[in-house]
């Protein structure tokens, strides 16, 4: 829906009727997209709109899809990222694409290194990369290792390699989640001199003041189709937030709130460190409770640090002694997930692959790995007790496997999250750290995921949880807490709670009505 | 699109196989096939019928055992993912010490056996902790490990084979006598079960008498008469004390990786660290007692070739650690860790020692042997590789 006349100029870009799927899910239905020159156009959407998967299929990443790419008036159908590349795009993504270990000049020429008979000519790349850099106003020696270098030194150089390729269309996923204040207005007055040499530009963000900064037009995507594409004048910030999150919450879920008990967690003015040398902590002096038979939920974009934040609670980033964290209205210092564990608290984590899961053992090892001291006091197991100790966990769990004795990898992925449940369930906790628990499993098991969190809290454990999907947040939390950036900005009850405002806390407008 | 749609792999295949081919197309089915073959080569190529003499089988698993040995501890530090390539310098540094606490310094067997076998177990602790630890890959740690030991087994040996000969002052050697438990270790179980029942019965028999002392008597004598008639003389007397530690460490590999808590936690370091980290294992501990254990069965294996050879070579168990690899490898564990066990390296130690035997027995050249073994690794490698 353009409100200016269209131009007979062709875009840069028209994407037509991108249809995605993986197997039997599909991902992007019918969406369209483009790009004119000259501007900057926000992707927007919440986790797993399908904004990353329609970049990849822009990218070349994904060839199998269906629809229709023209860029500048032709038909085209990149069929790998080099294609991609020299048809003019250059995706800027999230997780850095440079290799640590070489060189600036080396990271810049890579792939396409500048040779003679075979050998690489150092010098020239040198003197390229130097005036590529000075161009762009980064001021770096070429000769520096990359890894030597800061975060985001190396997301300009990442910037400046893409631009190197003489790119028109320009991608930038997230590019200021490891940028400071100063470095993000570095990264604009690039964004600007590259809208004035007739570049397009996609930008993906999930800061809201970002957006509305730079943004010309702005498409949001929800569930993998096409919502609303619009000037960013035209667009006020509450209408982009409920085209993200405006859908009919069809599934009323069955949240049952039991009488609440004592307070179970209470943690206050935690903080969890970042990573690397220069890293801004990941959670910023987090404090927050949960009382016996409740479900608390974090709500956060990417980046939010909540998963962090649960890792951290669990000890699983080693020990942290920022803060208070009482259990039970005890202090505690969390050593390890061992200490973790033996203390009653337990982490499924959001990835049962790689770092929930042992694909290559049974289920019942699964199962029974966490709660091992308990089910083999004097260090012999006993295969029989494991057994049975599995199958009754299994089947209160409805876990539906050929046999248990099967490897996990043969298992559907709501049979492998349920593996990873009762690996928990097994061990009896009092806490219960959920990191999105129905990622990636299908209808049916979901509600099954959601019955058991009622069951559980009817039993008395604490739940502190995570889900990215809104209406899963709205149904089952009894109280909702959103992160943004590492820091908590805003407390709702589930009654006060809207998918909007849950929204608009996340991206980091921080809330008016703060209600505890 | 972060997460990555359900690929449900196909489960039907496997259920529908019938028994028997689900058996051929497991690990040790597979590990069994390779040993069949093997054996079937030495009934074709059977060098005038020396592979149908029960010696052959005899010195096949002889000199297989203190490689398998070596693989057991191998086996347990596979299935973390990591690697130990220091047990075939620890062999010799064990070796060597064992010698010397042993002929020159006529130490018991009761002290020296069980301080080597300590040596051994620190050398695994320290390249064990270097990873663990420190972080340093395991390839690394254990390379080091290898050479600082070797350099420690020549210092400790002066750079000499310790041996029962010792140079006098006037240029000649006089010998010491072979120590006992070399005696034993190299010797056969039927000799040494028929020299210590023999003794211990003719102790008890001669403290006690009376109608007890005649009862006793009539039934050592009905031992000894199912003992030499129903066979076990025969096999006792073609079975090395060496096999039978040997087996005796398969056992008790197998108990601990099959049967303890801490043979789980390896498979699931080897499967997956994270996930393992995150349940409560405690990774840094059982991956050090996974090094521990592969230098303690080094020190047994020490042990073992020392007494073999009645002295201690600091040059002893050069390449031993590759040796040791490529059995486990045979056996069908895996290099990348996460699966595998002790049984097949056990099935893993007879494949490569028929195997070494058949060759010799036809007189193989050993160059001719070396790459016919390199190939063989290859092939049993390849038929073990897991369909995608």
């Amino acid at each position: 829906m353009p409100t200016e006349s269209e131009q007979n100029v062709p875009p840069l870009v028209q994407m037509t009727g991108i249809t995605k799927r993986f197997g039997h899910v599909t991902v992007l239905h019918e969406v369209s997209f483009d790009v004119r020159a000259g501007e900057v156009h926000v992707l927007a959407g919440e986790n797993g709109a399908g904004k990353s998967t329609l970049i990849k299929i822009l990218a070349g990443v994904h060839s199998d899809f269906e629809g229709a790419i023209e860029i500048e008036g032709k038909p085209v159908r990149p069929a790998s990222p080099l294609e991609a590349n020299a048809l003019g795009v250059a995706v800027i993504h999230q997780e850095l694409s440079l290799v640590p270990s070489m060189s600036v000049a080396d990271n810049i020429f890579l792939g396409r290194s500048v040779t003679h008979g075979g050998f690489v000519s150092d010098r020239v790349q040198r003197d390229a990369s130097r005036d590529l850099m000075a161009r762009f106003g980064i001021n770096v020696d070429v000769d520096q290792l990359v890894e030597d270098l800061p975060i985001a030194t190396q997301q300009l150089i990442e910037i400046a390699k893409a631009l190197s390729h003489e790119a028109k269309i320009i991608v930038m996923d997230e590019p200021t989640s490891a940028l400071s204040a100063p470095e993000v207005e570095k990264l604009f007055g690039l964004i600007a001199q590259l809208k004035e040499r007739g570049c397009g530009i996609v930008y993906i963000s999930h800061k809201m003041e970002e957006i509305e900064r730079i943004a010309d037009r702005i498409t949001v995507l929800r569930d993998g189709r096409f919502v609303g594409c619009d000037d960013a004048s035209a667009l006020p910030v509450r209408k982009i937030i409920n085209w993200m999150v405006g859908r009919d919450i069809e599934q009323q879920f069955p949240r049952h709130t039991p009488g609440l008990g004592s307070e179970r967690l209470r943690i206050e003015d935690f903080t969890v460190p970042g990573e690397g040398r220069h890293a801004r902590p990941v959670v910023d002096g987090a404090s927050l409770h949960v009382r016996a038979g409740e479900i608390v939920s974090l709500a956060g974009l990417q980046g939010s640090g909540a998963s962090e934040l649960l890792w951290g609670i669990f000890g699983a980033r080693g020990r942290n002694d920022s803060g208070r964290v009482l259990l039970d209205g005890a202090p505690l210092a969390i050593r390890s997930p061992h200490h973790a564990i033996s203390n009653g608290i337990a982490l499924l984590t959001n990835d049962r692959k790689a770092t929930g899961l042992v694909l290559s053992m049974s289920v019942i090892a699964n199962a029974v790995m966490a709660d091992l001291p308990r089910l083999s006091p004097l260090g012999l197991r006993s295969p029989a007790r494991e057994m049975l100790a599995a199958d009754r966990t299994a089947e209160r769990l409805n876990l539906r496997a050929a046999s248990l004795q099967m490897e996990v990898n043969e298992l559907s992925g709501g049979n492998q999250q349920k593996v990873a449940l009762a690996k928990w369930m097994q061990t009896e906790p009092k806490l219960l750290l959920l990191d999105e628990p129905t990622r990636g499993i299908d209808v049916g098991a979901k509600r099954e995921v959601y019955q058991l969190m009622n069951d559980w809290t009817a039993r008395g454990i604490a739940i502190l949880m995570i889900t990215s999907e809104l209406p899963e947040l709205l149904a089952m939390s009894d109280r909702i807490v959103v992160m943004h950036r590492g820091r908590i900005t805003a407390h709702y009850t589930r009654e006060e709670a809207t998918a909007d405002a849950i929204m608009e806390a996340a991206m980091g407008r921080q809330m008016e009505t703060m209600s505890a | 699109m972060t997460d990555s749609p359900d690929k449900t792999a196909a489960p039907a295949l496997t259920v529908q196989m019938n028994p028997m081919l689900r058996f051929v197309a497991s690990p040790a089915g597979r590990a069994l096939i390779a040993l069949a073959l093997v054996i079937l080569l030495g009934v074709i190529f059977h060098a005038d019928g020396a592979f149908f003499k029960i010696g052959t089988h005899r010195d096949a698993l002889r000199q297989a055992s203190v490689f398998g040995i070596l693989a057991c501890g191998m086996t347990l530090v596979i299935i973390t993912g990591g690697i130990d390539l220091a047990v075939g310098s620890v062999l010799a540094l064990a070796a060597v010490v064992f010698a010397t606490f042993t002929i020159h310094w006529g130490w018991t067997a009761w002290l020296a056996v069980p301080l080597v076998v300590l040596l051994g177990a620190s050398c695994g602790a320290i390249s064990g902790s270097l990873t663990a630890w420190f972080r340093i890959q395991p390839f690394i740690a254990t390379l080091a490990m290898m050479v600082f030991a070797r350099g420690l087994a020549k210092i400790a040996s002066g750079g000499m084979k310790v041996s029962t000969a010792v140079p006098n002052d006037d240029g000649t050697y006089s010998y010491i006598p072979v120590p006992g438990v070399f005696r034993l270790i190299d010797s056969r179980v039927g000799d040494v079960l028929e020299s210590w029942c023999g003794a211990f019965s003719e102790y008890l028999l001669s403290r006690i008498g009376g109608w007890f002392g005649d009862g006793l008597a009539w039934v050592f004598d009905a031992v000894e008469w199912i003992y030499v008639n129903c066979g076990i003389a025969f096999v006792c007397a073609n079975v090395s004390v060496v096999t039978v530690i040997f087996l005796f460490c398969v056992a008790l590999a197998w108990l601990l990786l099959a049967r303890h808590r801490w043979g789980r936690q390896l498979y699931a370091i080897g499967g997956n660290e994270e996930a393992a980290r995150l349940s409560g294992v405690p990774v840094r501990r059982a991956k050090i007692m996974a090094y521990a254990a592969a230098g303690l069965l080094a020190g047994v294996a020490g042990i073992c070739q020392a007494a073999q050879e009645q002295q201690g070579d600091p040059e002893a168990g050069m390449a031993y650690e590759l040796s040791a690899i490529a059995i486990v490898v045979i056996g069908g564990t895996n290099l990348m860790g996460g699966r595998g066990g002790i049984g097949l390296t056990l099935i893993g130690t007879l494949t490569i020692g028929y195997l070494e035997k058949v060759l010799s027995i036809n007189a193989v050249p050993e160059a001719s042997r070396l790459m016919l073994t390199g190939v063989i690794i290859v092939l049993a490698v390849l038929t073990q590789k897991r369909r995608r």
